[in-house]
């Protein structure tokens, strides 16, 4: 610390290599930390090994995956249903997206307009889509809808956060050019913002289609609809065979929905 | 809409085509950015503000079309206050302005064409905007005005972002003689660019002017480029005008009064 | 309409239309499809507004007595949880994430291996994680935190990996250069170049873990969604209600600590 010239090696090295004290603190911290948390909650040495011993047995369950016909109909249209709330969730979710997240872009709106819109996508994103969807089971019953509309949620959540923030990024100087020709409001937005963001918006876009795929074959734990629900009901049957079918199926769902968005994505390049 | 044109039409043909009062504008309370600002500009041609960084001359230039909302003061344009207009009235006032930037601001993903015929937008409602339907004339003339500010029709459906500054700076002009304007006002126009590319812009727009009849209000820091291009100097230092007459009249002493300090420009 | 302009000035060029309309032409069948096949009760649509009004309603005042009793607890245990499996996920994820940045390890059949990792960790849900965990394990907060780490291995393997190939070559250049052994140029290679990433993605899958685990407890696996889960089986709407408004504001607060702790390490 001192800026006088050093006498000895010793302190050169210390000041070439100052002991970083707020980052050992730091780790030492997260040490206790997790001895800790550790201690206060359940999880024992010996319920570990005991669960390892346990997990070869359900494993030998799993295997060999459930293949009878009338039980690969049941994944079939399960997953047909997940694919089409996924579709209609990041439809309609994208389609509200576009107007709250202009709302809610600070430069754009004035400050009690944006703060508005910027609450609702607070909400949207601070629950997870599976407890909205519980309160939408609730709601309107078992079944597709409810999980579509927790994943319109989810959707307004993450893409109008995102988009917001796009839009905020953005260069003001086009749009300052346009208002100085007396364009209207609308169309200050369709050729001087959307230009500059579309793009970006059809990567988010095609994301949360991709997360909303993952996501809708979960709501049916809680009743919403899809392979979640024949993922959970053989699961408490004990019918192991049948999940790992399933969870097979689901990923290479996914893995394809996953595929598809790259391309897609390349598209609007 | 046709009776605004009506006020137009019938105002005073010869009136200033621009006359600011005792324009004042604070961007925080007691700290004027501009004090006292009295301007009239009647000819076709060019005028030139000069003076040093930070005096001032862009809130100028903003005031007028309202970019920036002036805190006092009158500003006529054809016939009306722009100072004291609407949301919806001011839009309409804005559309006789056309306004060239320093950086250009065009709509850099949009292509070259897109960005001209946005000098249209005031006159087309938005949802022809947004399928691209600008009326069959309009883009005739986006064609032809690019044709006059010296690109050719084969860079109507290249993008913004491929061009040079200079190129940029030509579409930018060609979008603001697109609202067909009776004020043009250029801030900085020059001063992204090189200093060649700076003189064929600035000849741009001084032909432009007087082909069109149209009065160019441009602030410029440059001022070898103002005395050779404009018609008439203003000078202004700290908010204030200081010198305002033909570039013949400038001299050694006004200019050390815009800018302070002495013998730099010699 | 604008048939004859069209010659002059089109949009997109043949293909690029083409492939738009492709798009838009799958999206509408898509939708259509789906909204005619999904069993939709319309019923049940035009009364969600009424029987959302009417959960709420029920759902206030809240059960304030349920806090200290059982929700404290719960909710304290759920954080545990999402922080003691980020932990993990780290732990497990560095290596990995070593092993998949091609610039570090030059042998595709390992970072292929990484890759595989990862997708399959990311591909299964935490849910269904945390299902396979309770099932091997038990119900409790083992198999919670052992879901949380396993889904976000995959997530933070992959970005940290990206990072890495992102490092610059030339420190590492120099390391090698002057002999350097593996590890030196690990840690002082390529660590210092993209520890600010790894911490950032770490604060990322934290905040995202601890709206996650707030769900592990549905299927057993600890937390807050235990306490939640018996509230809803009972139809206790204003423990319900309190329960909502707990994980609210907790995952209100990690948001601000999260973004407080990235601005202050990076």
């Amino acid at each position: 610390m001192s800026t006088s010239p050093a006498p000895n090696p010793a302190s050169w090295r210390s000041r070439a290599f100052p002991a970083r004290w707020n980052k050992r603190m730091a780790w030492l911290g997260l040490l206790l930390y997790v001895i800790y948390a550790t201690s206060i909650i359940d999880v024992t040495w010996e319920r570990f090994v005991r669960g390892i011993a346990n997990g070869g047995t359900f494993l030998a369950r799993m295997f060999p995956p459930e293949t009878a016909p009338e039980r690969m109909a049941l994944v079939y249209s399960g997953l047909l249903e997940s694919i089409q709330i996924a579709i209609l969730s990041t439809f309609f979710g994208v389609l509200l997206s576009l107007p709250i997240a202009l709302l809610a872009a600070r430069n754009l709106m004035p400050p009690m307009v944006s703060w508005a819109a910027r609450g609702v996508i607070a909400i949207c994103r601070s629950f997870h889509y599976v407890i909205v969807s519980i309160l939408f089971v609730k709601a309107v019953g078992f079944g597709a809808l409810a999980g579509i509309l927790a994943l319109i949620v989810a959707t307004i959540g993450f893409v109008a956060k995102l988009f917001a923030e796009a839009v905020e990024e953005m260069s003001m100087k086009p749009v300052e050019a346009l208002r100085a020709t007396g364009a209207p409001f609308f169309s200050i937005i369709f050729l001087a913002v959307l230009p500059q963001v579309a793009a970006r918006f059809i990567g988010f876009t095609t994301y949360q289609l991709d997360s909303n795929l993952r996501n809708s074959t979960m709501v049916g734990i809680v009743g919403g609809g899809g392979i979640g629900a024949t993922l959970f009901t053989a699961y408490r049957r004990f019918d192991y065979d049948l999940v790992l079918t399933i969870l097979i199926a689901t990923i290479i769902l996914i893995m394809i929905a996953e595929a598809l968005a790259t391309r897609l994505r390349r598209i609007f390049q | 809409m046709a009776k605004t044109e009506q006020i137009h039409m019938s105002s005073d043909r010869r009136q200033p085509a621009l006359s600011i009062k005792a324009l004042r504008k604070e961007y925080r309370p007691g700290q004027p950015v501009l004090r006292n600002i009295n301007l009239d500009i009647a000819e076709p041609g060019i005028t030139a503000i000069i003076g040093p960084s930070g005096t001032g001359k862009s809130t100028l230039i903003r005031c007028i079309n309202r970019l920036v909302n002036p805190t006092a003061g009158e500003i006529w344009f054809d016939g009306i206050d722009m100072a004291g207009l609407d949301r919806r009235d001011l839009r309409k006032a804005r559309r006789h302005i056309g306004m060239v930037f320093q950086e250009y601001n065009l709509v850099e993903r949009l292509s070259v064409i897109e960005n001209v015929l946005c000098g249209r937008l005031g006159y087309v409602p938005a949802w022809r905007a947004f399928f691209r339907r600008f009326p069959e004339k309009d883009v005739e003339r986006a064609f032809q005005l690019l044709d006059s500010v010296g690109l050719g029709a084969d860079f109507a459906t290249r993008r913004a972002d491929q061009l040079s500054g200079g190129q940029r700076q030509r579409v930018g002009i060609a979008r603001a003689l697109m609202q067909e304007p009776k004020l043009m006002l250029a801030d900085e126009p020059t001063s992204s660019l090189d200093p060649k590319t700076s003189v064929e812009i600035m000849e741009l727009l001084s032909a432009l002017s007087t082909q069109g009849a149209i009065p160019v209000l441009v602030n410029i820091h440059n001022v070898g480029l103002a005395r050779r291009f404009a018609g008439r100097i203003v000078g202004m230092s700290e908010g204030e005008v200081v010198f305002d007459g033909p570039p013949s009249d400038i001299t050694d002493e006004d200019l050390a009064k815009i800018y302070g300090g002495e013998g730099w420009y010699s | 309409m604008n048939t004859a302009q069209q010659a002059r000035w089109v949009r997109f060029t043949p293909t690029e239309r083409i492939a738009r309309s492709m798009v838009y032409i799958v999206v509408v069948v898509a939708v259509i499809w789906s909204l005619k096949t999904v069993e939709v009760i319309p019923e049940f649509l035009y009364d969600a507004p009424e029987q959302t009004a009417d959960l709420l309603s029920r759902m206030w005042p809240f059960d304030w007595g349920y806090y200290p009793t059982v929700v404290h607890a719960a909710m304290i245990e759920t954080i545990h949880i999402a922080t003691l499996g980020t932990l993990l996920s780290l732990v497990a994820a560095l290596p990995l994430a070593f092993m998949a940045a091609r610039n570090f390890t030059p042998f595709p059949v390992l970072n292929w291996v990484a890759q595989f990792i990862f997708v399959t960790s990311r591909s299964v849900n935490s849910l269904v994680w945390a299902l396979l965990f309770v099932a091997i394990f038990g119900p409790g907060a083992l198999a919670g935190i052992l879901a949380i780490a396993f889904r976000s291995i995959g997530f933070v393997g992959r970005l940290f990996g990206e990072a890495l190939e992102e490092a610059q070559k030339g420190p590492i250049e120099a390391l090698n250069a002057i002999g350097a052994p593996g590890s030196m140029v690990l840690a002082k290679g390529y660590w210092p170049q993209a520890e600010p990433a790894f911490w950032s993605i770490a604060l990322l899958r934290w905040d995202i873990n601890i709206r996650e685990s707030a769900v592990l407890g549905l299927v057993g696996a600890g937390g807050i969604g235990l306490a939640l889960n018996a509230s809803l089986d009972n139809l206790y709407w204003d423990e319900v209600g309190l329960i909502l408004a707990v994980i609210l504001l907790v995952v209100m607060a990690t948001e601000i600590i999260s973004s407080k702790i990235r601005a202050r390490i990076i």
